[in-house]
């Protein structure tokens, strides 16, 4: 049984047409899996690259490269929280905030909440500097942000994610 | 003659994020117009205009363009650069967020005029709300016969434009970088030549423009480029290599100031102006100490250096690497200047791509001796070092393939050099507790 299911390799077949080369797919395509199983297991590295006319390997050499893929020994929660660290950002308290959040979840940066809820990250400049200090969910910018806004923001999903499983 | 905004005019007006919003304002009337020349007329427009790329280089944009072989057969492909990583930039995603078919018309007439048959939209990750904005606007110009097959019935202009999403790095941002991203690889900037117009994604021609250089092109198809050249700074005569800063520009402003934010600008206003007129002064009635005039790799400007003038050579006479992406970041008095280059530095180690050796180290190198100046283990001699290290990573002494190392290294040339006095001092006064620590240690 085949862990990418239909629909899904589907959903990777349908990018390939936009590409020349099936490779070209390769991130569109381990974005869909990381969204599905929130990391990327291993079986799905050698489904992908057979998918894709690929080596296991240059599948493995892409996705290593770029921070955002997890391997399944240490999957996503079911919100993920980037915090900005960069420049911008620091200079009105992003850094604060960032050890603020460690401490409140009791994790370090790049660790999963133990309820799965909630997975914390640094990030650098998100690109969103005149709402700084801000922290993006997923893929959604929140700021300017308090440490006390972002521990009622991070509270709040918490309990969203406690909520509905994970 | 008062400057009247383009590129922000029509953010504020409701719903102008739909297609049929946007075309009650005036929209896709430019695509109109180009579409009535042929596309060697819209590149000499573009040329004639001296727009330059506003993602950072500054290059003129319709030279670039014009590298594209003659006759060649195809597919010829532009890729939209909205990979916006550069620390205190945020102006592309003020773009595509707020008034998305803006941008997708200056796509349009650019992928008419270098023949392109296919446009990719590389967009950082982190910017979701612009990409399902974006996303909608496409879906909306398939479905009015805008993306396609015959484009607004011209026989032969067929473009399909698709988004791609990155995965979180800086270097995607470099033009061959971002090639690479795309073809499904590690982002590694590539050797040049050959050129991406010649031999670019999928080895076809290529041609990689930042979101905002588009959207000026939609405008200097509306006003003509007599209007693009009547905003901005002519040519400095008494430098024969400047070839002038024209039309609009969008500044960002972050930082200690009180009112940050996207200003739309006439290239050549001063960093005072921005700061105090718009930016409303610096935060809590404190003093500059020093600016970023256009993204952390240009380097500082000290509170003498305020009335530069930021167009494309103004921060280049203070010693910067240039305007970049114009996103002024400001640092006020009470901020450590230790404590801004190692988050300068530590941001460039990060962001390294791991390709070429004196990048990789150096930039951990740097990051490693600030870090250790921070903590009271400095040495007066760190200084020079420092210094040594950014003199030599980069492709101004020749080092590297991209010029992310020359943007590590700006940072920590100006910053040593403009306010050594500061390092001096804290590396003197720290030291004497650490001197203890040391010793304690040895004994141990």
């Amino acid at each position: 049984m085949p862990l990418l299911s239909e629909d899904l390799r589907q959903a990777i077949e349908d990018y390939t047409r936009r590409y020349a080369t099936r490779q070209a797919a390769l991130l569109p395509a381990l974005h869909l899996i990381q969204e599905r199983f929130r990391c990327v297991p291993r079986e799905a590295i050698e489904e992908l690259a057979d998918l894709l006319d690929l080596h296991p390997a240059q599948v493995h050499d892409t996705l290593s490269f770029y921070g955002f893929f997890r391997d399944a020994g240490n999957p996503l929660g079911r919100f993920r929280v980037w915090v900005c660290r960069s420049l911008p950002c620091m200079l009105r308290g992003g850094e604060e905030i960032l050890d603020d959040l460690c401490h409140y979840l009791n994790i370090q940066p790049g660790q999963t909440t133990a309820d799965g809820a909630i997975t914390l990250e640094f990030a650098e400049c998100l690109g969103a500097c005149e709402l700084a200090p801000c922290l993006l969910v997923n893929d959604e910018c929140h700021g300017p942000l308090t440490q006390e806004s972002a521990r009622q923001l991070v509270a709040q999903l918490r309990r969203a994610g406690v909520q509905h499983g994970v | 003659m008062a400057f009247e905004p383009v590129l922000l005019r029509h953010l504020q007006i409701p719903g102008i994020q739909h297609l049929d919003t946007y075309q009650a304002h005036g929209g896709y009337q430019a695509l109109k117009r180009a579409l009535e020349l042929t596309p060697e007329q819209v590149v000499q427009l573009v040329k004639d205009s001296g727009l330059r790329g506003r993602g950072g280089a500054g290059f003129p944009t319709g030279v670039k363009w014009g590298f594209i072989p003659k006759d060649h057969p195809g597919p010829i492909y532009l890729c939209v650069n909205a990979d916006e990583s550069e620390p205190g930039t945020f102006n592309n995603r003020i773009l595509m967020e707020g008034d998305p078919h803006q941008v997708l018309e200056g796509t349009i007439i650019s992928a008419y005029a270098i023949r392109a048959s296919v446009a990719y939209i590389y967009i950082r990750y982190e910017y979701g709300r612009a990409y399902r904005i974006l996303q909608r606007a496409i879906e909306e110009l398939y479905k009015h016969g805008l993306l396609g097959r015959n484009i607004l019935g011209k026989a032969g202009f067929n473009l399909d434009i698709y988004i791609h999403r990155g995965a979180g790095a800086y270097i995607c941002g470099e033009e061959t970088g971002l090639i690479e991203s795309l073809e499904g690889k590690r982002a590694w900037p590539r050797i040049k030549p050959p050129f991406p117009a010649v031999q670019g994604l999928f080895q076809k021609p290529t041609i990689v423009n930042n979101v905002e250089t588009l959207a000026c092109v939609k405008h200097i198809l509306e006003r003509g480029p007599q209007w693009f050249r009547s905003i901005g700074v002519p040519p400095d005569p008494n430098n024969p290599r400047d070839i002038g800063s024209f039309g609009p520009k969008l500044y960002c402003l972050s930082g200690h100031v009180n009112r940050p934010g996207c200003y739309e600008l006439p290239l050549g206003i001063t960093a005072r102006e921005l700061i105090e007129k718009y930016g409303g002064g610096v935060w809590n009635g404190r003093r500059v100490k020093a600016i970023i005039p256009g993204g952390l790799s240009m380097g500082f400007m000290s509170d003498q250096e305020l009335d530069t003038p930021l167009d494309f050579n103004g921060p280049l006479k203070v010693g910067c690497l240039g305007l970049g992406t114009a996103a002024v970041i400001v640092i006020d008095d009470r901020t450590s200047m230790i404590d801004v280059l190692y988050n300068s530095c530590r941001f460039f180690a990060h962001e390294s791509c791991g390709q070429c050796t004196p990048c990789r180290e150096g930039t951990a190198w740097m990051t490693k001796i600030l870090a250790r100046i921070r903590r009271g283990e400095g040495y007066l001699d760190d200084l020079d070092l420092l210094l040594e290290i950014a003199n030599g990573i980069g492709i101004m002494p020749g080092t590297t393939i991209c010029g992310l190392a020359d943007g590590a290294a700006w940072p920590v040339k100006t910053a040593i050099t403009k306010f050594r006095a500061e390092f001096e001092d804290y590396i003197r006064n720290s030291r004497s507790r650490s001197v203890t620590l040391r010793e304690t240690t040895k004994t141990l």
